[in-house]
C-alpha cells in the first residue's frame, strides 16, 4: 500500500492561516490503514486545528469527512453538495488522492494534510517500509522476489556495492542492505546461479523517466 | 593490445604495475593537482584520479586527468555512476578519449549520504558493472548503447574496483568474474589490511581461473597514526582492519606512528607480491602523496619500467 504520516501542524496551520471554514477529508484506503489519514487521524488533526487557533483568537469552522476513496470519481462525487460552503480542503489522502480532488473541485484550494513516503509493508505494529519503486518492469523472479532498486540505496542491479557490512548498508546501520537480503534468499532458494547473470542495462522509460504514465485497458473501458 | 594504455602495456607484457591515486582540488586551483601528481612521477605507472570521492564536490576527474596528460603522466579516470546518466556517460568517455585518456575506472561511488551534499538527488541510471559494458561495447563494438555508430573509438583500459572485505564474503569472488562477464580488464581492490581474508578471496578467484581473466592490483593504504587506523576500522564501510594492526601502532610512541604505519605497508606489499595471481599494487596514500615513492622504493617496486 501506500504509505504516508501526517505533516507537522505548523505547516498545515500555516496553509490555512487566512481560512475560517475548511473541509478536512480522510480517505478510507492506504493511509486509514498505515494510520495517517483515516477517519481518527482526520478528527485528531481538525480538533488539534481547533485548539490552536482558539488560542490564537481567531477561531476556525471545520466540517470533518473520510471517504471510501479519494483516487475514484465515484467517492469523490460525494462532497459535491457541500464543499461549496468552504474556503479550502486539508486533504489526509496520499498525493493521488489530493490532486484528484483538486482536479474535481477548482473553485477552492486543496492542501495535502499528510507526506506520501512510499509503496511499503507493515513490518509490525507502527513500523512501515519500503518496498516497491513501481518501475513498471518487475524483475523479482530474478532477484529472489526482494526488489534491489526499493531496496538497495544505489539501486544496482548487479550485486552488492563494497560498502555492505555485517547485512547494513554503507547509508546507515540501520538500513538493510538489499543485496545481502537477495543474496541470502538465493542461497534459501539453491537460486545462486541467477546472481552470475548480469543484469542488463535498465530501460527506466517505463517509470517515471518515461514522462507521467498512465495505463488504458481496451477490454475494461466504457 | 586494445589501447594506448601504458598500464595495459606493462601488464600485458606481464610485468608487475603499480599505481597510486590523487584527489583532486576542492576548488580552481590546477597547481594543487600537478603538485601531488609531480610526487608520482616515475614512482608508478599510472595514476588514479578520484570521481567526487566520498561524495565532496571537488574538481571533476576528467579535467583533472587532462591535467595529468598534459604533464606526461598517465591518469587512470575513475567515473561513478552516481552522478551521471548515460548520456553523461557516454559523453565523458568521448571527451575523456579526445584528450587521450587511456584508463578508466568504473565504479558506482560512494552514496552521497557521506558527502557535502547529501540533500542531492543520485543518479545510477547504470550501476558499475553495466558501467563497465558501456565502455566496452563503445570501445569494441564502436556504438553508443543506442546501438547508433560513433565515429573513432574511446580507446579505454578497463578497470574496477572489487573489496574483498565487504559482505556477503561469498559473493565477491562471483562479482570478479560477473565484471569478467562485462567485460572488465583490471581491478583494483580496497585496501588490504587483512591479509588471511584477502588470500582466502584470492583462493576463490584462482579456483576459478579468474586471475587468467583479469589483472588484479592489490590496494594498500598507509596509516598515518593510530587515530587514523580507528577511524578506517570503525567508521569506513566494508574496511577490514584486524585489531593487531591497532595494537602494534598503539605500541610505538606518537611520532613514530608514521613510520610504524610505512613499515605495515611495506610488509603488507611484500606479502601480497608473493600471492599468485596478484599483478600489481595499487598505493592510496591518503592526501599522503610523498610517501608514495618511499613505499614503492622500499618495497622493491622501483624502478618503473619503461615502456
Ligand atoms: S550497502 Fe547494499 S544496499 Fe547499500 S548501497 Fe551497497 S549494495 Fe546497496
Amino acid at each position: 500500500m501506500i504509505i504516508g504520516e501526517g505533516k507537522p501542524i505548523q505547516e498545515i496551520l500555516a496553509m490555512i492561516a487566512d481560512k475560517k471554514k475548511i473541509l478536512v477529508v480522510g480517505c478510507k484506503g492506504c493511509v486509514t490503514v498505515c494510520s495517517a489519514g483515516g477517519q481518527k487521524e482526520v478528527e485528531i488533526l481538525s480538533s488539534t486545528i481547533r485548539l490552536a487557533r482558539e488560542k490564537e483568537d481567531n477561531p476556525i469552522e471545520i466540517r470533518e469527512e473520510t471517504l471510501e476513496r479519494q483516487c475514484d470519481p465515484e467517492y469523490l462525487e460525494q462532497m459535491r453538495s457541500y464543499i461549496d460552503d468552504y474556503e479550502a480542503v486539508v486533504s489526509l489522502a496520499c498525493g493521488a488522492g489530493v490532486q484528484f480532488t483538486a482536479e474535481k473541485y477548482r473553485r477552492i484550494p486543496v492542501y495535502p494534510g499528510i507526506n506520501t513516503n512510499f509503496i511499503g509493508v507493515t513490518v509490525e505494529q507502527g513500523v512501515w517500509s519500503e518496498r516497491c519503486q513501481a518501475c513498471g518492469s518487475c524483475i523479482l523472479h530474478k532477484t529472489g522476489g526482494i526488489c534491489p532498486i526499493a531496496r538497495c540505496s544505489k539501486s544496482l542491479l548487479n550485486g552488492p556495492c563494497g560498502g555492505s557490512s555485517k547485512g547494513k548498508c554503507e547509508i546507515d546501520p540501520d538500513v538493510e542492505c538489499g543485496w545481502q537480503l537477495i543474496y541470502d534468499r538465493l542461497r534459501e532458494l539453491e537460486s545462486l546461479e541467477l546472481f552470475e547473470e548480469v543484469v542488463p542495462i535498465k530501460d527506466w522509460s517505463t517509470g517515471r523517466d518515461g514522462g507521467p504514465r498512465r495505463i488504458i485497458r481496451e477490454d475494461l473501458k466504457s | 593490445m586494445k589501447t594506448l594504455s601504458k598500464l595495459e602495456k606493462i601488464l600485458e607484457s606481464g610485468k608487475f604495475a603499480v599505481t597510486s591515486e590523487c584527489g583532486p582540488p576542492r576548488g580552481v586551483n590546477p597547481d594543487v593537482i600537478r603538485k601531488k601528481a609531480e610526487l608520482l612521477r616515475d614512482a608508478v605507472d599510472a595514476i588514479n584520479v578520484t570521481d567526487n570521492q566520498t561524495s565532496v564536490v571537488r574538481m571533476s576527474s576528467i579535467a583533472s586527468c587532462i591535467i595529468l596528460k598534459q604533464m606526461g603522466l598517465e591518469p587512470i579516470m575513475q567515473m561513478v555512476t552516481r552522478d551521471r546518466n548515460r548520456i553523461a556517460i557516454q559523453s565523458d568517455i568521448l571527451g575523456a578519449a579526445a584528450h587521450g585518456i587511456n584508463n578508466m575506472l568504473c565504479l558506482s561511488g560512494d552514496h552521497q549520504r557521506f558527502g557535502d551534499h547529501q540533500k542531492a538527488k543520485n543518479v545510477y541510471d547504470l550501476d558499475s558493472v553495466q558501467l563497465i559494458q558501456t565502455v566496452r561495447h563503445m570501445r569494441d563494438e564502436g556504438k553508443f548503447l543506442s546501438g547508433e555508430p560513433l565515429d573513432g573509438v574511446p580507446g579505454m583500459f578497463i578497470g574496477a574496483a572489487e573489496n574483498p572485505f565487504a559482505d556477503p564474503f561469498e559473493i565477491r569472488v562471483p562479482r570478479v568474474s560477473k565484471k569478467i562477464s562485462a567485460g572488465v580488464e583490471f581491478i583494483q581492490t580496497q585496501c588490504v589490511y587483512n591479509l588471511e581474508k584477502f588470500e582466502q578471496w584470492m583462493d576463490g578467484i584462482r579456483a576459478r581461473g579468474l586471475h587468467k581473466k583479469v589483472y588484479i592490483l592489490a590496494g594498500v593504504t598507509p596509516f598515518k597514526s593510530v587515530g587514523m587506523a580507528r577511524y578506517m576500522k570503525t567508521k569506513v564501510p566494508g574496511m577490514d582492519v584486524p585489531d593487531e594492526l591497532i595494537e602494534r601502532l598503539k605500541s610505538v610512541a606518537k611520532e613514530k606512528q608514521a613510520d610504524e604505519g610505512i613499515a605495515l605497508c611495506i610488509e603488507t606489499i611484500e606479502r601480497l607480491k608473493k600471492i599468485e595471481g596478484v599483478s600489481g599494487i595499487h598505493i592510496m596514500a591518503i592526501e599522503w602523496e610523498e610517501k608514495v615513492r618511499e613505499i614503492a622504493e622500499k618495497s622493491g617496486l622501483l624502478p618503473r619500467p619503461k615502456v
